[in-house]
């Protein structure tokens, strides 16, 4: 077992872990933030991204011990003080999904892209989506929730951003 | 009052999956539960020589291992059925664990069960089975021939079934006379269903009361609580809870019964602790029934000024290892009976043979059988343009059922109940203007370079199966009613339970629409209940784009036999005649007289209080329906792609989508419309990227998400949609279904539009998916590159 330190969602957790437990078994069943979700383990769906020191991970190809000393933020972290973050607005006002397994994921990941590019165009949402799976709505109402909610937090929404 | 049905309120069912709070089956964990794993063959056909589990056992951490012989020895009988039966169908034995012969690879031979999922995993590595590997034949056509391996006794020749439909004379007669013949082989692609999330159960057995709880992945629970107890565990129904969760999608992979949600059950009865099984992605990619695999040969016959005299098709259908749930129903009643399209076709006969071979199950995946049938008809359309000289959009035409000949029967069983085909290809033409195109694809061709491509599916899908006592004459083990209750608190807010179940379709905001439009009272004051077989009557789930149009029905129904209920007693409170009492937004009065009216609400606490209720009239407010539709519902339109083809490389570039689609009135457009884009990019997908690739040795190369291209976001474009709105005749909401028409249309668009980019190399037909390769083969084998 080895000892980490992870700060999640703003709160620090002391764990003793199995060396080879993936990131994403720990925040779900460690910690029981089961929002992040598993559909591939393989790095290619994309429902288990988290933001981890400010960058975008596929926790399911990260260790746990990796994540030692760090700063995590998942889906259950997005929201602030009861508000939701413009892109879970977004993508509910917008109907960017609809079984919901892939868009927590979707969500971290269009998070990122939004920071690196306050004002995409639909062909950098949808490169910056790319490592992203969704099967049911074609992405075309994926796009739409992340121009929308580029422009509410271009448009200074108090919450915008992280 | 802007009436809520028809309108895009925002989904109920988002705050929670937009936050992360939402509660998917593996996302729930119960005291004491044991995880299990699964041994899965890797041979796919091989006689199993002996099973050691004694090291797995052995391993700290593992609570047990069992095999086939274990669920034999506990006399439970650890099959699953086949839910559809053909006449003369052989069906052979599918035990959720082999013990003699594996026939697939993934197929389940043994489970492990341990302390937590990691250790369950090194325990199947340890699990060692002597396999003496057999020979592997995974090709439809090819199982049948002369020297194949054998994979079942009961099987001569691998048939499962040899199936019929339409008039065999009749349509062989059309051919001689005909002025044109055109035949194409269609290999339609093997599919993998991938919602994103992989199968999961958690079964809890409580031993004092005899009852078994589990919760999965399901798209009808009470089914799957059905089959569990006929077939699997021999459990008596009523000690069954089956319970759907969030549900992450299904596309038609989370209808069917499966071993290994009924190997997680006996596993908790055994060791009477809560067992959790959760598939991998290469498992989901195994196990999870596939779709398509069917070999066609299809010829059509036409009269000199291009109107269709026959149609004729022949084709394989892979049914894979076992008989799926459905399996059996997909090749057969969902696609030859689709095969008129739109059109008025007098004479049409198909031959379906389902085959059994060494991969995985094979059985419904969004569309399933319709665009199969799709594809074949507007290949042909395209085929026989070709070749009259006439555009496609004039021979579709042409041959058009009129809008004045409905109800229209088929020569192959169905009756359309209403259509009107022209509105939909005018305005579809328009959006993507037509004229225009194709002077720009004429102007291009001249240039060279990329080329344009533009192709249209006139489409045509039957949705709804209905009504049970026809599908029961044609092999359904199941009836295609559907339940709903409208229970009515004395407060006067409701709560629906409905035998729907949604996993993604929102039925939680459309179905609350239904009733609050009906009893005229909000929507936020409408709850509803799907997916628990404790909490619903009973249900036959979201498939086949029945919930609209068969669990809306039947809602609507209650809603209405509410409204009569609640008539009655306004009546007697009003002290008017029954007749005299009208009910209008929420509020009940004497006709001329809305002054004096009792809302809902008051009718609802009366009801409820019975202080004052009319002779006869029981107390409480709510009904229950099972609703039994007295026909299919027949959504169309047309779909047209416009692409760009390199011929260079062979790559394909989509340009635009735009679809045209009728289903009926609409309940809430934003939900419609989300459908039809999942649909669409599930089609497109098909036809471009997507195909389940088995080697020789019956080895699975698309295992993985790496290999099998589920499209990303850059690979779509945004869908250009409308619709025309031709309400459907017989349910009391007029409308339709709306899951799968994408699916089934957009397939035949995008390869017409790519076949026809390619018309100057004198390309006919490809077979999906359209690779670059393929295409760049193609083009350089046809002598004019």
């Amino acid at each position: 077992m080895t000892h980490i330190s992870v700060e999640v969602n703003g709160k620090t957790y002391e764990r003793d872990v199995d060396p080879r437990l993936l990131l994403v078994h720990f925040l779900r069943e460690e910690l029981e933030l089961t929002g992040t979700n598993i559909g591939c383990e393989t790095s290619l769906c994309g429902a288990c991204t988290i933001h981890m020191d400010g960058k975008t991970v596929k926790s399911c190809t990260q260790l746990a011990v990796q994540a030692d000393g760090s700063s995590i933020t998942t889906i259950e972290g997005l929201s602030t003080d009861g508000k939701l973050h413009p892109l879970q607005e977004a993508f509910w006002e917008k109907h960017g999904l609809q079984c919901g397994y892939c868009t927590p994921g979707m969500i971290m990941a269009a998070c990122g892209l939004l920071e690196d590019n306050p004002d995409p165009s639909e062909q950098q949402i949808r490169h910056g989506l790319k490592g992203n799976l969704c099967r049911c709505t074609g992405y075309h109402n994926i796009v739409k929730a992340v121009q929308y909610a580029a422009e509410l937090m271009r448009a200074g929404n108090p919450e915008g951003g992280k | 009052m802007a009436r809520v049905f028809g309108s895009s309120i925002k989904r109920r069912e988002d705050p929670s999956l937009i936050t992360g709070a939402g509660q998917y089956t593996d996302d729930l964990k119960l005291p004491n539960m044991a995880y299990a794993a699964i041994v899965r063959s890797p041979h796919a056909h091989a006689r199993i020589r002996s099973i050691d589990t004694s090291k797995a056992t052995a391993l700290d951490g593992v609570t047990a291992v069992f095999t086939g012989e274990d669920i034999k020895k506990s006399g439970t009988p650890g099959v699953v059925p086949v839910g559809w039966l053909l006449p003369d169908m052989k069906i052979p034995p599918h035990p959720v664990l082999a013990s003699e012969t594996v026939r697939y690879v993934g197929d389940a031979v043994a489970v492990v069960l341990a302390e937590d999922r990691y250790r369950a995993q090194d325990a199947v590595d340890l699990v060692e089975v002597d396999y003496d590997p057999l020979a592997v034949v995974t090709n439809p056509a090819k199982t049948v021939e002369e020297g194949a391996p054998q994979l079942h006794a009961e099987a001569a020749n691998n048939i499962a079934f040899d199936w019929e439909l339409g008039d065999k004379t009749k349509t062989d007669e059309a051919f001689p006379k005909a002025a044109h013949v055109l035949k194409v082989n269609i290999r339609n692609n093997r599919l993998i269903p991938q919602a994103i999330e992989p199968r999961a159960a958690l079964a809890s057995y409580d031993d004092s009361k005899g009852q078994l709880t589990v919760w999965m992945t399901s798209q009808n629970p009470h089914i799957h609580r059905l089959l569990m107890s006929l077939a699997s565990l021999g459990l008596p129904e009523h000690k069954i809870r089956v319970i759907a969760p969030e549900v992450g999608g299904g596309f038609g992979s989370k209808i069917h019964h499966y071993p290994d949600e009924v190997i997680a059950c006996w596993c908790s009865m055994q060791l009477h602790r809560p067992v959790k099984w959760t598939a991998t992605r290469t498992e989901a990619n195994l196990t999870d029934t596939h779709g398509r695999d069917h070999v066609t040969e299809a010829e059509m016959a036409l009269d000199e000024n291009g109107r269709i005299l026959g149609l004729r098709v022949k084709t394989y259908a892979n049914m894979g290892a076992y008989l799926s749930t459905f399996g059996p129903l997909v090749p057969t009643y969902l696609h030859g009976t689709l095969l008129s399209g739109e059109y008025d076709i007098p004479a049409i006969y198909c031959n379906v043979i389902g085959t059994f071979t060494n991969t995985t199950p094979v059985d419904t995946v969004r569309g399933a059988g319709r665009p199969e049938a799709t594809f074949i008809i507007e290949r042909l359309m395209d085929l026989a343009a070709e070749e009259l000289g006439l555009d496609p959009v004039e021979i579709r035409r042409r041959n058009f059922i009129s809008p004045d000949a409905f109800p229209y029967q088929t020569q192959v069983a169905l009756q359309y109940d209403s259509g009107n085909y022209g509105p939909a290809l005018d305005r579809a033409l328009e959006m993507v203007n037509y004229k225009n195109l194709r002077a720009e694809q004429e102007r291009r061709r001249g240039e060279g370079g990329k080329l344009l491509g533009v192709g249209l599916s006139t489409y045509i899908e039957a949705c709804g199966l209905a009504p049970s006592a026809v599908v029961g004459s044609l092999g359904a083990q199941a009836g295609q009613w559907e339940s709903g209750e409208v229970r009515v608190h004395p407060t006067g807010t409701v709560t629906v339970y409905t035998g729907s179940s949604a996993h993604g379709q929102g039925h939680h905001t459309t179905f609350a629409q239904i009733v609050a439009d009906r009893l005229g009272i909000d929507a936020d004051n409408v709850e509803v209940i799907h997916g628990d077989t404790d909490q619903v009557p009973f249900g036959w789930g979201t498939y086949g784009s029945r919930s609209a149009a068969v669990g809306g029905s039947a809602i609507a129904v209650s809603a209405d036999k509410v409204i009569e209920k609640g008539r009655q007693i306004a009546a007697h409170l009003l002290e008017a005649s029954e007749e005299d009492v009208v009910f209008e937004e929420g509020k009940f009065f004497v006709r001329g007289a809305p002054d004096k009216s009792q809302t809902l609400n008051d009718i609802a606490l009366q009801a409820h209080l019975a202080h004052n209720l009319p002779p006869g009239v029981e107390p409480g407010l709510s009904a229950t329906s099972f609703y039994d539709p007295a026909n299919f519902t027949f959504p169309f339109g047309t779909h047209i792609a416009v692409l760009e083809v390199d011929p260079e490389t062979g790559e394909v570039k989509l340009l635009r989508y735009v679809a045209v689609d009728d289903v009926g009135n609409v309940i809430n457009p934003m939900i419609v419309d989300g459908q039809i884009h999942g649909g669409i990019a599930h089609g497109i997908a098909q036809a471009l990227w997507e195909e389940a690739i088995y080697d020789g040795n019956g080895q699975l190369l698309t295992g993985e998400l790496l290999d099998y291209a589920v499209p990303k976001p850059h690979m779509l474009v945004s869908f250009e949609l409308d619709r025309t709105v031709t309400p459907c005749p017989h349910n009391p909401l007029g409308v339709k279904g709306v899951g799968e028409t994408g699916t089934i249309a957009s397939p035949a668009a995008v390869v017409n539009a790519v076949v026809d980019a390619l018309k100057s190399y004198g390309i006919k037909h490809l077979d999906m998916p359209l690779t670059p390769e393929k295409i760049w083969r193609a083009i350089h084998q046809s002598g004019r590159s």
